[in-house]
């Protein structure tokens, strides 16, 4: 690998192992006296905490390299790896640089995991973030703009210091750059899937958790220029579309072994929130307002957002399509709801439409990956072999 | 009625019964289900909605008759029907892993929606889905939409993370009332929406409410006169189904009641499908369902030990009056904002521990059990603490079991049994020693 991008990829890799996140220690080190609020999957306005001078943290579990020894004493067995996770970053102190923790509405678990931690930390901030799932301007609108309004009201308390309009106007236009960096290299993925392999992708994208989003966005934009350079040879992958990720991540070492056994993955949605808004989000006017517009009418379609416009899986076609993928695997973390229960509805959605798929669960810490390796080459395989395309 | 029998169980006397506002039950839920089958000849609609946060005073103001497929589940459940729905649902691609509520319904579905009772239950004409307190519920009614191709009206009930209700939060509810739920019930219907009618529905509610309150608070008494989970579920049954705010609904409670307050006065226990519980010995506290699969041989294993619960926080998702919630006829669209919102599983886990705190106090009781479901997520995420946080507050040391609502495969009788003997007899052995064993 080149220096260049063997720099940029370390440095994702560096701190998408870091589990005690040492990027936020050193943030704050460097910004004395600002804070760090911490965010559950899947959307959270950002743009918010941000213009409050605090540093968003994205946690999403602790992956397969953090040993459970607490978490596992909180949550029966039956009940997805991402709360036990979290569970055990906070008791082991791993997130004592966090001021604050936001868990959006995404599904019972880590609704219930918003109480949890009020009475664990009674000492910290904590706010459930309840998103509409009526989008009708006039009441989910409002509704929704009421609620960010009453989060942008905590932190002006917690920060001491107000949040100007023209504060949040700079934030969304920053937040509006990282979309559009991401956008990007989504893009550049589904052309050319061998110069962005997804594994790299993904701790690119995922840097974005612990880093100020214009630093974020300078990685991005970094990676795009350089990996194109790298040496790299297309093979004869199946191109394929993942769902199901949006929470519970997978670990490092599936990603990779879809890729070994055959798949480019051209679409996912992986840490969905960073691309929740499809569109951009106006920099004048009425910051509160437009965060709000945007998200009744720019939300990109997910298990956990009620769609009464849309049919199900019109949105997943609609993916394949685009990238020009040739099969969708639903890959799904155990145990969970949202994904699990949309599941039947988007399968008859590809049958209606003759699309291949294939399924399988995992957890955040599965670390045996020769049944998903075999059955991934052979989706690829009856892909490539026997595809009508 | 009376039906002389042996008993088969220690704490229990010779006598099975059957009081009238059990007689009365079932004869309401017997010809609700039979005014469902005659619908569709009859050209009246059906509206399917869920128990928490159900508006069935609204639905009912519209001439339109509710479902309600949890009660479906639960009594497929009771009946034994319930292992071969949820196979069905799982043959066609339902995961094991989610709520099974869900896929005994689908399974139901599949096999010709015959009602638990064996009369046919017609499609929904409207999906209701009232979004309070669990998540799974969207996914159920979007599911069924793609079942049933039939409209749904969403309502989006605000979670009340930290245990108000705000402003806001209620705007929001009687906005979506008035601009998404109103008009479909009248494209439905065919009628117009008659607040009068409402209010009158609303002010039979009330009154059935009081009476209700009434009945679980008479678990206070010593030797308490009902078990507040395993009784209490027939209890709740009119209230948070389809007859609050109907004649019936208020006759019913008014009828339960006279009976309590007999018990009351002759100082008798809570009756059991065994009869008469003669000795009370330990008076529990309970969080979560009941498992539906293997009601009787559960509740048996609590009755048997002379144990009763006297207090049930599942009897409270479909409202929390005996905390001083009563639907108000002079604000009607407000009030249903407001129940829905109070509706237990709508409740920060905060919240929820400060009740079951005060249940314990209030009702005097010796032990407090938690019957974790797999099934329902909404429940169960965060029991654990929910246990730790409970004794250590009140010092009343706590049990566990895990089970499941309809899924019979995850009953273990000889498990879970072995737990609550150990565990009534640790509470035995505190009342004996006066010390934690």
């Amino acid at each position: 690998m080149r220096p260049a991008l063997e720099e940029i990829v370390g440095r994702a890799n560096a701190l998408y192992e870091d589990l005690d996140f040492g990027a936020v220690t050193d943030w704050k080190r460097r910004n004395p006296g600002r804070k760090a609020i911490g965010y559950m999957p899947i959307y959270v306005p950002r743009e918010i905490v941000h213009a409050a001078g605090m540093l968003p943290v994205g946690i999403v579990g602790g992956s397969d390299r953090l040993e459970i020894i607490r978490g596992d004493a909180y949550f029966q067995s039956y009940i997805c790896h991402i709360p036990r996770s979290t569970i055990e970053l906070a008791l082991s102190g791993r997130l004592d640089s966090l001021d604050g923790m936001l868990f959006p509405s995404i599904c019972d678990v880590i609704r219930n995991l918003s109480g949890m931690w009020k009475l664990l930390f009674p000492d910290r901030y904590v706010r459930y973030i309840d998103v509409p799932q009526n989008f009708d301007a006039r009441v989910g609108g409002e509704f929704w703009r009421r609620e960010i309004e009453a989060l942008r009201d905590d932190l002006v308390v917690l920060g001491g210091e107000p949040i100007t309009d023209d504060a949040l106007n700079k934030s969304i236009a920053v937040y509006n750059e990282n979309r559009r960096a991401l956008i990007d290299l989504y893009k550049a993925r589904s052309e050319q899937p061998w110069v962005f392999p997804t594994p790299e992708l993904y701790v690119v994208m995922r840097a974005g958790n612990v880093l100020p989003p214009d630093e974020h966005t300078a990685m991005i934009r970094a990676y795009l220029d350089e990996a194109p350079r790298e040496d790299r040879e297309d093979k004869d992958h199946s191109r394929i579309v993942i769902v199901g990720t949006f929470c519970e991540q997978p670990p490092l070492g599936l990603l990779r072994t879809l890729e070994r056994a055959g798949c480019w993955i051209v679409g996912d949605d992986l840490l969905l929130g960073n691309r929740w808004i499809e569109t951009e989000i106006p920099t004048e006017g009425k910051p509160m307002e437009n965060l709000s517009q945007a998200f009744i009418e720019h939300s990109t379609a997910t298990a956990s957002r009620y769609d009464a416009e849309r049919a199900k899986g019109e949105s997943l076609i609609q993916s394949v399509r685009d990238n020009e993928a040739e099969g969708v695997i639903f890959c799904a973390p155990s145990f969970c709801d949202p994904a699990l229960l949309d599941q039947p509805m988007l399968v008859n959605a590809l049958d209606r439409e003759g699309i291949s798929h294939t399924q399988f669960k995992y957890s955040e810490d599965t670390g045996q990956f020769g049944v998903i390796h075999e059955q991934a080459g052979t989706f690829s395989d009856s892909i490539r072999l026997w595809s009508e395309v | 009625m009376t039906n002389p029998k042996q008993p088969s169980s220690p704490g229990t006397i010779a006598e099975v019964r059957k009081e009238e506002s059990m007689n009365l039950q079932k004869q309401m839920i017997g010809g609700h289900y039979q005014a469902l089958e005659r619908a569709p000849k009859e050209g009246r609609k059906v509206v399917y909605t869920f128990v928490p946060g159900n508006l069935t005073e609204l639905i009912r103001s519209f001439d339109l008759l509710p479902v309600l497929p949890e009660i479906n589940a639960l009594q497929s459940g009771m009946r034994k029907l319930s292992g071969g729905y949820i196979a069905e649902a799982e043959k066609s691609g339902h995961s094991e892993d989610v709520c099974t509520y869900v896929k005994c319904d689908i399974g139901m579905m599949k096999k010709g929606n015959i009602s638990p009772t064996g009369t046919k239950i017609p499609d929904p004409d409207l999906l209701l889905l009232s979004y309070t307190g669990c998540f799974t519920f969207m996914k159920w009614f979007e599911l069924l939409r793609e079942e049933y191709g039939c409209p749904v009206a969403m309502l989006h009930v605000p979670y009340q993370a930290d245990g108000t209700i705000h402003a806001h939060h209620r705007d929001y509810i009687v906005e979506q009332i008035k601009t998404e739920l109103i008009p479909k019930l009248e494209q439905v219907s065919g009628q117009k929406y008659d607040e009068d009618r409402l209010k009158e529905s609303l002010k039979l509610s009330a009154e059935a409410e009081d009476d209700f309150v009434h009945v679980i608070e008479s678990a206070k008494n010593v030797p308490s006169p009902i078990d507040a989970y395993f009784g209490g579920v027939f209890y709740i049954g009119p209230m948070f189904t389809a007859f609050r705010g109907t004649p019936e609904g208020v006759e019913y409670y008014k009828t339960l009641c006279a009976e309590i307050d007999e018990r009351v006065r002759l100082g008798l226990g809570p009756i059991t499908p065994d009869g008469e519980m003669t000795e009370e010995r330990f008076r529990l506290v309970v969080e979560g369902p009941p498992n539906w699969t293997s009601f009787r041989e559960f509740w048996k294993m609590f009755y048997e030990e002379g144990a009763v619960f006297v207090a049930s926080s599942y009897t409270k998702v479909g409202g929390l009056y005996d905390r001083g919630f009563r639907h108000d006829p002079e604000h009607p669209l407000e009030t249903l904002a407001d129940y829905c919102m109070g509706c237990y599983t709508n409740l920060g886990l905060p919240s929820r521990i400060e009740l079951l705190q005060d249940y314990i106090n209030e009702y005097k009781a010796d032990g407090f059990m938690i019957n974790s479901v797999k099934s329902c997520n909404s429940f169960s995420a965060g029991q654990l603490l929910i246990l730790r946080q409970i004794e250590e507050r009140t010092g009343v040391p706590g049990g566990f079991i895990e089970s499941d609502l309809v899924d019979p495969r995850y009953f273990s009788a000889a498990n879970i049994k072995n737990r609550i003997e150990s565990y009534l007899q640790m509470l035995e052995q505190r009342r004996k020693t006066g010390v934690a064993s």
